[in-house]
């Protein structure tokens, strides 16, 4: 086990490293400079804040400088809000995108996870039909479409639930945390339901049976663990999901978090503020792989042995 | 009794039915499947011609108008500048439907060639190469596409380029998959024998034997690259006014939507439909064609 989560720590680095690289030359090869908006700049203003952002500097000197600063955890300052380093502008973001995201991947996964398993307990019935064509329709709704439905349907018409903002009315959580989380809901739904009838076939679940376990204590006890691998797999892709998606449902909930930083630096062309975030999201990310690779290790005795030990 | 067995069997296995013919008939039983098939021919025969059939001009406007209900005259309704959204939508199902379908050919010209050479190579080539689509897959993709449409603009051929590009991974390591399985039999080995070049091997042999799992899967992108422009579309990184898509009617339709909720139902069927029909299409060629795993 601690050789597969060994390795699985070198393969990360890696994958670090070319994420930084290229989004660092990727920005540096953007048209204009990041100052070539305001016109009327005395050139001695504009050879300071060049230093300031290290501008001045040779491209792989800047780069090299940037992984110092990157090693410190620092993220350098924003080019749009002076005077606030990236790393604020993440501090004050992000929390509010992994609370939402949080909520999300919850909803996901009781959603999700319940209707799988209902549907492969009666795998080609009404039992299995039913769920698995809402898991269908929610794989084929994008979130910024379901989010104004959902605002037009429960906000609007029914004006149960407020439809903007975040922490500042109650209930105003619950419609972003639905629209980002059904996709996925959708796909652990369909992942689960796959898993179980895979395990379901086998013969230890014969056994469970033939020794008398009522059902459910076959499915609870027996079945789950061998049938959740597929989905345990996928919450590090999901994650990663969970993220990017939350860059539109935070749009359209007016939602201050991460992700609409992020689209608004995009628009403004806040480059630091998007080369920090890339950076800090795609760690995020990587590192939510690798906990979910090992995480479906543990769960996967055959896995497990393939690195032998038990 | 056991001779007439052997002989209705050889009379049977000469009539014979191929590969293709077997699974044309297991999914017209797939209703789902037939209907996702039907739906998508339709749009795109709608999609062709479109220039013929709209009932309006694209960029006619009634300012007089203005956003008006679906009617008679307007079948959908009309936008804020009393555009008929019909033929908005029509127009806009062009060019979501042209990135699905040439996006996912970028993706697909990739990953075969590049599962084929790393399958057929085998040993290092193979390490070295499937380490890097493991690498890429490990990449958040999403943050990067936003990162170049910032960087280069928002222009139609990156659009197709970046999705290509990212879309092309699961092909690979299904197509390697199955060269790996195909290499081994005789077939490749008597081309081997007779002195045939990689190449040719890989293109008249290897690629048509692999045509199932590669059909299915594609089918399978199409939806999802299409998800994608959409997405773009609606943050505003996709395609550009004037010219317009399905993300990007979604997208508009969502700010006036209490208002005029129409202009953001109608679109958002569209694309829903579209994305149903090719995804159940997919899942119905899976079954019809056997093939197994083409989504993990």
């Amino acid at each position: 086990m601690w050789r597969f989560i060994g390795y699985r720590m070198l393969q990360a680095i890696p994958v670090l490293l070319v994420v930084i690289t290229a989004t660092f030359f990727l920005v540096r090869l953007a048209p204009g400079g990041p100052f070539s908006s305001e016109k009327a700049v005395i050139p001695e203003v504009r050879a300071a804040l060049e230093a300031q952002y290290r501008l001045n500097l040779p491209v792989f000197e800047q780069y090299t400088a940037y992984l110092g600063d990157l090693s410190r955890g620092d993220l350098g300052p924003s080019f749009k809000y002076p005077g606030r380093s990236v790393n604020e502008l993440i501090a004050a973001g992000f929390p509010v995108t992994a609370e939402l995201g949080l909520y999300a991947l919850l909803v996901a996964l009781c959603i999700g996870g319940t209707a799988g398993i209902i549907a492969s307990l009666r795998p080609n019935t009404a039992q299995d039909y039913v769920p698995m064509s809402a898991a269908m329709i929610g794989i084929c709704m994008p979130s910024f479409l379901l989010g104004p439905i959902l605002i037009l349907v429960f906000g609007i018409y029914l004006d149960w639930l407020p439809v903007s903002g975040w922490g500042d009315s109650p209930g105003d959580k619950v419609l972003p945390a639905i629209t980002l989380g059904s996709a996925y809901a959708a796909y652990i739904a369909r992942l689960g339901r796959a898993g179980m009838l895979e395990v379901m076939s086998q013969d230890y679940i014969r056994t469970a049976r033939a020794k008398g376990l009522p059902e459910w204590q076959v499915v609870v006890r027996h079945a789950l663990r061998g049938g959740m691998i597929p989905v345990v797999a996928f919450l590090g892709p999901a994650f990663a999901g969970l993220l990017s998606g939350s860059f539109v449902v935070e749009t359209i909930f007016q939602i201050p978090g991460l992700g609409r930083f992020y689209v608004q630096a995009a628009f403004n062309r806040d480059y630091t503020m998007i080369l920090g975030s890339t950076v800090f999201l795609a760690t995020l990310i990587v590192l939510f792989n690798l906990l979910s690779d090992i995480l479906a290790a543990w769960m996967n005795p055959r896995l497990r042995s393939q690195f032998g030990d038990r | 009794m056991t001779t007439t067995r052997a002989i209705t069997d050889i009379t049977e296995a000469e009539q014979g039915t191929s590969l293709w013919q077997d699974a044309w008939r297991r999914l017209r039983r797939n209703h789902l499947a037939v209907c996702g098939l039907a739906v998508i021919v339709f749009f795109i025969l709608v999609a062709a011609l479109t220039p013929w059939i709209a009932p309006y001009g694209y960029a006619q406007q009634n300012l007089e108008l203005g956003a008006s209900p679906p009617s008679l005259a307007h079948w959908l309704g009309t936008d804020v500048f009393g555009r008929d959204l019909l033929t908005q939508i029509l127009y806009g199902g062009r060019i979501s439907l042209a990135v699905g379908f040439l996006a996912t050919a970028v993706a697909l010209l990739i990953g075969v060639t590049w599962g084929a050479v790393a399958g057929y190579a085998g040993g290092r080539v193979d390490a070295v190469m499937m380490r890097l689509v493991d690498i890429l897959y490990a990449l958040p993709f999403m943050i990067f596409i936003v990162l170049l449409m910032v960087v280069f603009g928002r222009n139609m051929l990156l659009l197709f380029l970046a999705i290509g590009a990212v879309e092309w991974l699961t092909m690979a390591r299904i197509m390697r998959a199955q060269v790996q399985s195909l290499r081994q039999q005789e077939f490749v080995e008597a081309a081997i024998s007779l002195g045939l070049s990689p190449a040719t091997i890989i293109r008249r042999h290897l690629v048509p034997n692999a045509l199932g799992p590669i059909i299915v899967y594609t089918t399978l992108t199409i939806p999802s690259v299409m998800l994608l422009e959409a997405f773009l579309s609606f943050l505003g990184l996709g395609v550009q006014p004037p010219q317009t898509s399905w993300g990007l009617l979604i997208s508009y339709g969502a700010e006036t939507l209490e208002e005029y909720p129409w202009l953001l139902l109608y679109p958002g069927l569209a694309l829903t439909l579209t994305l149903f029909s090719l995804n159940f299409l997919g899942d119905g060629l899976r079954d019809a064609l056997d093939v197994r795993g083409a989504r993990d």
